[in-house]
């Protein structure tokens, strides 16, 4: 019997610290409380740029002007960019669901500074009040779109200093997240946790880490030098002053590639956890797993040119990031295959979570095999801004990394919040926002492969068809959101107590009770098996 | 685990070091009166890449870490100088 189970169990929740009230909150350096103020943020942040998703999406349900005029439209891509990229999904997995069970998973009792990582939770809430902000005030919001192109960037009359500042404060608090959890893995591991003793989601946040680290502080630097060149005219990108837009490019996708690979790396992560735990056997290839998450993070640092191609790039850099373009597909088709092989013959209990991860493979695989036809030259010209491009992107970056975030909530929501939801609900929820995301998305493969650009407010009649499903196919999507969020809100007071280890977990987490204590643990966790180690039946050691 | 704890420092290593500091802006100031064509940025950053060492080494006191830290370190100088020379050798085949 556990502490949960004898009634002698504090959870963090009901910890009484130094501060009460709202200051408990806003002034803790409990890294379980710090996750749920940032899972809170995000949420909320999030429903704003579904909201102005939405609003593009019934701009475009017929040709012309709709509900906005076209510099209102791109405004709104603008913003949806910047709150969907550097407000949700860069922050979100490491954020959330790191912060939260990195120090559980590895056998300690918080992050290695917890008030750093309080720090990087102000840091991120003031980037994101710049980037809402910007939308509302001055000279009107931006319209660069987020990648914030020079030399327009440096000349549109916009408020594009507001959302450079954003995102270079957002970084920053990214920066400093991934060294918080560099520094934890390395000195706080719990005794007996070798490295390969580590489970899989802490070492793709160990990969995702050191992406942070490494390749943020150059896209800080270079909105720096964007600012610099609007308010200084020193000239390093605008042609006029004497720059070079091409070298923006460079250094912009130098970090906003593997910026992909910290979105998805640490949902990889999630699923990692999720597929042996309801097949109730062992990761198959935990090695392969782990060093194709650090491989991924490492050729993904070099592939940053394939979004380049029609950018007047050498005809060399072309083929060379062509090539390894397809070679970063490797590891990521060996996680695939080790996913299915970790169901192959196991007891498959089909709950929701498992349910969100086999959707992921399948929206993530289809995003992956498109972005080899965006990674091969020749047909990149063809696509290149097209809605073909809008379609790719949001497979990967909500296919992916959005129905793994949802993967990760039910999966370890009854852990975070001491109570289980709604079955046939989170069933419902989950498939409505599968059969809307393909809706909403998929006709935007068709359309762009028949020349429909980005970015475009208005388009020729041929095109109405797709964009109308597209449409309608938001309005499912949003519907499965609502679905989910209310079984998940509604149940996390009002549902039924969860005990300690409903999935028959066998990672750290699950042997504790739920929710965790504010320490985590009465006792530092001595490790003597592998982390996945189901019993000896499973043959695994 | 070895090489925890800390480490003092001497005033005069930390005075060296601020003097290799200063002469290498100096340096880097006087490299701008030179015309080294295509090697103009190459030169810059091989001599801040000086500086940015000598700090981490000293003042960071990766000097007094485990060879497997010295290896991440260095591992990031060399992910860095790739890079750098992949972005700039685009420049020249162009």
């Amino acid at each position: 019997m556990n502490a949960s189970e004898n009634g002698s169990h504090v959870s963090f929740l009901e910890h009484k610290g130094k501060y009460k009230g709202i200051l408990s909150w806003l002034l803790t350096t409990d890294h379980k409380k710090i996750a749920l103020l940032y899972l809170y943020s995000i949420m909320i942040f999030f429903f704003v740029g579904v909201i102005l998703g939405l609003l593009m999406r019934i701009e475009l349900f017929k040709p012309g002007e709709t509900i906005m005029d076209a510099q209102t439209y791109n405004g709104m891509f603008t913003i949806h960019g910047i709150i969907m990229i550097f407000i949700i999904v860069i922050p979100a997995l490491p954020a959330i669901f790191g912060n939260f069970f990195l120090p559980i998973m590895i056998g300690a009792k918080d992050v290695a500074f917890p008030k750093l990582n309080l720090f990087s939770w102000y840091l991120f809430i003031i980037g994101a009040i710049f980037g809402v902000l910007s939308q509302f005030i001055g000279e009107g919001s931006p319209d660069t779109g987020w990648t914030f192109y020079v030399p327009y960037s440096a000349e549109s009359s916009t408020n594009v200093i507001y959302a450079l500042v954003a995102a270079f404060i957002l970084g920053f608090s990214s920066i400093l997240t991934g060294l918080n959890f560099i520094v934890t893995m390395h000195r706080m591991r719990a005794p007996g946790m070798g490295w390969f003793r580590m489970p899989l989601f802490p070492w793709s946040l160990y990969a995702t880490g050191w992406i942070q680290v490494l390749a943020t502080p150059i896209v800080g630097i270079t909105l720096l030098m964007v600012i610099a060149e609007r308010v200084l005219k020193i000239g390093f990108f605008d042609p006029a002053l004497g720059g070079d837009p091409v070298l923006f490019q460079h250094l912009f996708w130098i970090y906003s590639h593997p910026a992909v690979y910290i979105m998805i790396l640490p949902g990889m992560g999630i699923v990692t956890e999720i597929f042996p735990t309801f097949s109730q056997k062992p990761v198959f290839g935990y090695t392969a797993i782990l060093f194709s998450s650090l491989a991924i993070a490492f050729v993904g640092y070099f592939v940053w040119g394939h979004h380049m191609f029609t950018a007047g790039i050498s005809y060399g850099s072309r083929w060379f990031f062509s090539f390894l373009t397809f070679i970063v597909a490797v590891p990521s088709a060996i996680k695939v295959f080790n996913w299915i092989s970790t169901m192959y013959g196991g007891s498959i209990d089909l709950k929701p979570p498992l349910l969100y991860a086999i959707f992921f493979i399948f929206l993530f695989m289809i995003g992956g095999f498109t972005g080899l036809t965006l990674g091969s030259v020749a047909t990149d010209v063809q696509a290149h801004d097209t809605a073909f491009v809008v379609a790719h992107f949001h497979y990967i970056i909500f296919g992916g990394m959005g129905f793994a975030f949802f993967a990760g909530l039910h999966y370890w929501f009854p852990k975070i919040f001491g109570k289980m939801y709604n079955n046939t609900l989170a069933y419902a929820g989950s498939i409505v926002i599968f059969i809307g995301f393909n809706l909403l998305y998929f006709p935007q493969f068709i359309i762009g492969l028949q020349g429909m650009p980005r970015r475009y407010f208005d388009y020729l009649p041929q095109f109405q068809t797709g964009h109308q499903l597209s449409t309608i196919g938001g309005f499912i999507l949003f519907i499965g959101l609502i679905i989910m969020v209310y079984n998940l809100v509604y149940h996390a007071k009002k549902g039924a107590p969860a005990p300690s280890n409903p999935w028959k977990g066998v990672t750290l987490e699950w042997q504790i009770p739920s929710p965790p204590s504010h320490e985590n643990f009465e006792e530092i966790p001595q490790i003597k098996n592998h982390p996945y180690f189901f019993g000896e039946s499973t043959g695994n050691k | 685990m070895k090489n925890e704890g800390s480490h003092i420092s001497s005033y005069t290593s930390h005075a060296v070091v601020l003097i290799a500091l200063l002469a290498l802006t100096a340096i880097s100031v006087a490299a701008t009166e030179w015309h080294f064509g295509a090697f103009t940025v190459g030169v810059a950053l091989l001599i801040a890449s000086i500086k940015v060492a000598t700090v981490i080494i000293n003042f960071m006191h990766v000097k007094h870490e485990s060879l497997f830290i010295k290896a991440m370190v260095s591992g990031v100088f060399v992910l860095f100088a790739a890079v750098i020379v992949i972005t700039f050798i685009d420049y020249y085949l162009r």
